[in-house]
């Protein structure tokens, strides 16, 4: 977190406070993120890891604090406005829409005017035709693109969620636990696919699963009990005798 | 449930059966049953309306009786108007001790007024209305509940202010509209003409809806109305267009109902009409804009049948019909005939 790197700074956490009545989910918690970083969060349960989500996506109203995106106050913003500036979330639980075709979902996602008096017709234009084809061949959907969301496997549903979080072509992306329920194999190519992504997107990552943070090798920071612990990369923390009093669970 | 699948050629061929009925009718049908399946097929307009928000929308609405009533009192008004010599009031506000027409009534007079009132009160209403309730997130029971509740204000309203509605006895006893007679036989089957036209431009353009990506959206929103809305939609202008088209097809078919009728009245629009109104969806499939006027049909075919004969037993019927279809037929009749939710 430089200060020469100011124009890369794309999204700001400051000092947010979430308060559900008395127990602060989010306790003066504060982080940045840069343009084409990829961040992995993890913390104990109940840490507030999905809070963070929910605040950044506008899902709750911090008490205290500001959400900055592209140096822009976002946190007061309707949910709707805030995905429109560019930043999508992929839910704990998969969030595909299952009577819809799988090519459908990926169609909302791509879809760039989304105000209701343009959505009588059926055309799709082709740019956002070829983000959809592309978006399912990512994800190695394509030969499942005519089948109903609601029919996929569970680990399907995952990676149509995750490829239409990517297909909506936002700036910041918030996966939260893309890879639950999924095999170890099945791990693996979900951290190919965001690691495929390179340095076109801004990902903030929220898992478990320490082989999958291994293997997309980011920046990890650690959050317990609402507030910000530490931040290294995931040899750091594993060292950090911290870290490991309330999250790893052995002693270092 | 056993396969029936091997029915689903069906599925394409259904709407231009019913089209081929809908055409053969006024020549081998009684003038009688020809006017009782033009009151059906106006009820099936409204049905239409249910499959667009109700099945695709999953916004069940228990109040369409008050759009249903906003058209059928709308012409109503038009035709006490033009059958009363110049400078009269119509009789039963005579009997209520008024002297004079009351303003709003003024303006039903004219037949260009009347058929614009048709068409924009029950939309307007049923788009003011429900974005009242949907911008707040107000949805699923609880709108079901609020939307009874319309239904019940509107039809005690009517009642209480019998002096300029009628009240119980509704509106009936008319004699010509826009210049025709209501007793010629011509005038009737002219009327059965525009309904069937009028069904068919319904079916056409709400099954266009369905398809296009607003047809997508609403069903998106049903499913996952927060999914819809953290990819960037705004959900609510979509359920609120689809409830004001559904209140239009409602005060539409209320029009055409009433001229086929000759009678409106708070029996016909109130909360029990309107519950029923949902039962002929449930019945012929809410996903299925076929099934809705088979439902439509169906339904007020075997009440008129059921309750000219045994007057007590047709809500009984209608309600094990009704349980009957929700336990085992999700999908209505429709569901029978259809492989997928279409």
């Amino acid at each position: 977190m430089s200060g020469s790197a100011v124009s890369d700074l794309l999204l700001s956490v400051d000092g947010v406070t979430i308060d559900y009545s008395g127990f602060k989910a989010l306790d003066n918690f504060s982080m940045t993120l840069n343009r084409g970083e990829t961040r992995v969060v993890i913390g104990p349960n109940g840490a507030g890891k999905s809070t963070l989500c929910d605040t950044i996506i506008g899902r709750v109203r911090p008490s205290q604090g500001r959400v900055l995106f592209k140096g822009e106050e976002i946190q007061r913003l309707p949910e709707q406005q805030i995905v429109a500036r560019g930043i999508c979330r992929k839910f704990q639980a998969p969030g595909v829409l299952p009577t819809l075709s799988v090519r459908d979902n990926l169609g909302l996602a791509a879809r760039k005017d989304r105000r209701w008096w343009k959505s009588f017709g059926a055309g799709i234009p082709a740019d956002e035709k070829r983000a959809v084809e592309e978006a399912l061949e990512s994800v190695g959907l394509t030969h499942r693109a005519g089948v109903e969301a609601g029919t996929l496997a569970h680990g399907e549903k995952q990676w149509l969620e995750i490829a239409m979080v990517m297909a909506t072509g936002a700036e910041l992306l918030l996966l939260d636990e893309p890879t639950a329920g999924m095999g170890p194999a099945e791990t693996s190519r979900t951290a190919q696919l965001i690691l495929g992504l390179g340095d076109s997107r801004t990902v903030l990552v929220i898992d478990h699963d320490m082989s999958f943070v291994e293997q997309l090798a980011a920046p990890v920071t650690v959050m317990h009990q609402g507030k910000f612990l530490k931040q290294g990369s995931i040899a750091e923390v594993r060292a950090d005798a911290e870290v490991a009093a309330v999250y790893l669970g052995h002693t270092a | 449930m056993p396969d029936l699948s091997r029915l689903d050629p069906l599925k394409p061929v259904l709407p231009w059966l019913l089209l081929a009925l809908g055409l053969v009718a006024p020549f081998a049908l009684s003038a009688y049953d020809l006017n009782l399946l033009a009151r059906f097929m106006a009820m099936g307009i409204l049905a239409l309306g249910l499959v667009l928000i109700w099945g695709h929308g999953g916004i069940l609405s228990l109040g369409q009786g008050v759009f249903f009533g906003l058209g059928g009192y709308a012409i109503a008004l038009h035709m006490k108007l033009a059958d009363l010599p110049s400078g009269e009031i119509p009789d039963f506000m005579v009997w209520s001790g008024r002297d004079s027409l009351p303003f709003w009534w003024i303006p039903f007079s004219s037949p260009a007024f009347t058929i614009a009132a048709i068409l924009i009160v029950p939309t307007l209403v049923g788009a003011l209305f429900s974005w009242a309730v949907f911008h707040r997130r107000v949805g699923g029971t609880y709108f079901a509940l609020i939307t009874q509740a319309l239904a019940l204000a509107f039809s005690t309203l009517i009642i209480s202010r019998q002096d300029v509605t009628g009240g119980f006895n509704g509106l009936t006893d008319f004699y010509s509209v826009f210049g025709f007679g209501l007793s010629s036989p011509g005038t009737g089957s002219g009327l059965y003409w525009v309904t069937l036209v009028v069904l068919c431009i319904a079916f056409v353009a709400l099954r266009w809806l369905l398809a296009s990506r607003f047809g997508i959206l609403l069903r998106a929103a049903r499913d996952g109305e927060n999914r819809v809305r953290f990819l960037g939609y705004s959900p609510t202008p979509f359920k609120v267009v689809a409830f004001a088209i559904a209140a239009m097809l409602a005060g539409i078919g209320g029009a055409l109902f009433t001229l086929h009728a000759g009678v409106v009245s708070p029996a016909l629009i109130g909360v029990v009409p309107s519950i029923e109104m949902v039962v002929w969806v449930a019945i012929g499939g809410r996903y299925s804009l076929a099934g809705a006027i088979v439902g439509a049909l169906l339904v007020n075919l075997a009440r008129d049948a059921v309750s000219s004969a045994f007057p007590e037993l047709w809500l009984y019927l209608m309600g094990v019909l009704f349980i009957f279809v929700v336990t085992l037929l999700p999908r209505g009749l429709a569901g029978l005939v259809q492989g997928k939710a279409a």
